[in-house]
């Protein structure tokens, strides 16, 4: 094996794709939180429920979760190029990989935020109905402040799968560094380029989650 | 102000059913202090709880206040409920909000203004005293203060009802009596109703008027707290205040060393002033019989004075009789055991 050699590196590439990856992953994160947390509350509202009817809906949508969760990624992203073209016009890039993110990274944030949410001890939710609150005062005011620190631990886990999936994406044409390390790195045996772009995302994995847990410190009061 | 009626309460499907309550008939009046005493599994929390309906009884009226629960929808149950404080064996406080924010909830869910908020929960905030911990969290205070949060929270609705679920159950002794101090002391300033359940008599016998002792999810005894206490007529009520299991032999033991050739062992039960009173010396002045002590206590129920003494009489069978008489004639309750 030859010595690495790092000038042959592009580095206004990397800037670009740097950009791309956070681009994709900024987006994506902030789809997925705002279409998970609805949908994780849902889940979990109705998997308390005693009433019969919600009781199935639950089992259905838990059910659909669990479809979309047991399918890889990468072929979520093929299996969905019709809808991605549908919604953003494109299928490719790095705009086509917005919705497969979204929709791969939803219903596992989802899952994340029910589990959150169990976590709430079942005393204060009971006391604060024995105040005379409403289902909806309830999430708002004690299910969600309760459960603050597990749910920014659920965002820290879903970012940074996130940020593997927008490598993921780079095998079937989407863009940023997993797209890079793929096409220099193992295209074209750039090993080179490769290991900056894992450098890069590692760099990227590591600062969410050293944020992700500073921000469950902060907020945890047990 | 709370009236339970035929209140039933059962689990399970139709293939098992467990009865928790039932038809448990019971009133509290405006500004008493009801305790509600039983074992663990009597039954005693599933009450408590349907009586803000946080359990639904399966069968059976709940009134509070004039309105009966039982027939209300939802928006106004929750409406009702807010007249209704409550605490709870294991605080229930909100781990995420400050001693403020806690006491804060109740108004915030009913949409209060600020400024009365603050005026309301600093006035609640000096009334538990817990001025210097309004800006901690519930993690960093004593199970003692984290019940006055609790207790200045459920007043901070202006509630006519407090319910007690265990409240001092996970509290030690020193903890309790403060804790029960506070609850008598907002009792007489706002003439709060409570309705308590436990399952320890002292705490019945401190601040309780009366007492009802529940088992098998029905209530086989209730009445005045000094009634119930001193003549028990139920096993459980028994279990309860003789919870010293090593009295009746003790009792065997004192009887079996007696070595007067003629004695009669009576139960001689004091209330009130009397308790005091130089009642037995006057009398066996007069009868001239002699007397010991086997067993005995002298305490207080609530803040009646009470006694009650195990004494065997010995002397001239006529005299004893006669002792028994005008100690009888003087009000007291004697009864003969042996």
């Amino acid at each position: 094996m030859k010595g690495l050699d790092f000038s042959i590196i592009n580095w206004a590439e990397i800037g670009e794709a740097s950009i791309d990856t956070l681009f994709m992953m900024g987006y994506a994160t902030f789809f997925t939180f705002l279409i998970g947390l609805p949908l994780g509350i849902l889940l979990y509202s109705l998997s308390k429920s005693n009433i019969w009817v919600l009781g199935w809906i639950y089992r259905i949508l838990s059910f659909i979760v669990n479809i979309v969760r047991s399918v890889p990624f990468i072929i979520l992203i093929v299996a969905l190029i019709p809808f991605t073209r549908f919604v953003v016009g494109v299928s490719m890039g790095v705009q086509g990989t917005i919705p497969p993110l979204v929709i791969g990274a939803a219903p596992f944030f989802a899952r994340l935020v029910e589990t959150a949410l169990r976590e709430v001890d079942r005393g204060v939710i009971e006391a604060s109905q024995a105040m005379g609150a409403s289902t909806l005062q309830v999430i708002r005011k004690v299910l969600l402040p309760e459960s603050l620190p597990g749910l920014v631990a659920a965002m820290t886990i879903t970012a940074v799968t996130l940020v593997s999936y927008t490598a993921m994406s780079g095998m079937v044409g989407g863009g940023g560094l997993g797209s890079l390390a793929i096409q220099y790195g193992y295209y074209r045996y750039q090993t080179e380029v490769m290991i900056v772009a894992v450098v890069l995302m590692v760099v990227l994995v590591q600062a969410l989650q050293m944020l992700g847990d500073r921000l469950v410190i902060y907020f945890s009061r047990k | 102000m709370i009236e339970l009626k035929q209140l039933t309460k059962t689990y399970g499907s139709k293939q098992k059913v467990t009865t928790a309550l039932s038809g448990v008939n019971l009133t509290v009046a405006k500004g008493e202090i009801f305790g509600v005493i039983g074992h663990s599994g009597a039954g005693k929390s599933t009450l408590i709880r349907c009586i803000n309906l946080l359990e639904q009884p399966t069968e059976g009226e709940v009134w509070v206040g004039g309105v009966e629960l039982t027939k209300l929808g939802k928006r106004e149950l929750q409406r009702q409920r807010s007249k209704i404080g409550m605490i709870f064996q294991h605080f229930n406080l909100l781990s995420s909000a400050t001693v403020y924010n806690n006491i804060a909830f109740p108004l915030t869910l009913i949409g209060t203004p600020r400024a009365e908020i603050s005026r309301k929960v600093n006035e609640l905030i000096a009334l538990v005293g817990l001025e210097e911990h309004r800006n901690k969290y519930p993690a960093q205070l004593s199970g003692g203060q984290k019940q006055r949060v609790g207790i200045a929270r459920a007043l901070a609705s202006d509630p006519d009802v407090l319910l007690c679920d265990e409240a001092t159950s996970a509290l030690d002794p020193q903890t309790t009596d403060s804790i029960l101090k506070l609850l008598l002391d907002i009792n007489k300033r706002f003439n709060l109703t409570i309705l308590l359940i436990t399952h320890e008599m002292n705490v019945i016998q401190t601040i309780c008027d009366r007492v009802a002792v529940i088992h098998q999810g029905g209530i086989v005894e209730q009445g005045p707290v000094s009634e119930v206490f001193l003549k028990p007529k139920h096993q459980v009520t028994r279990e309860f205040i003789n919870h010293d299991a090593f009295a009746e032999e003790g009792l065997k033991l004192a009887t079996s060393a007696l070595h007067a050739k003629w004695a009669r062992i009576v139960r001689i039960t004091f209330l009130g002033a009397k308790t005091y009173e130089s009642v037995m010396s006057q009398v066996v002045k007069q009868t001239g019989v002699n007397f010991a002590i086997l067993q005995g206590t002298i305490s207080t129920i609530k803040d009646v004075p009470y006694g009650q003494l195990t004494v065997s009489f010995e002397g001239d069978e006529g005299d004893v009789d006669r002792t028994l008489t005008l100690l009888r004639e003087r009000d007291l309750d004697v009864e003969v055991i042996g």
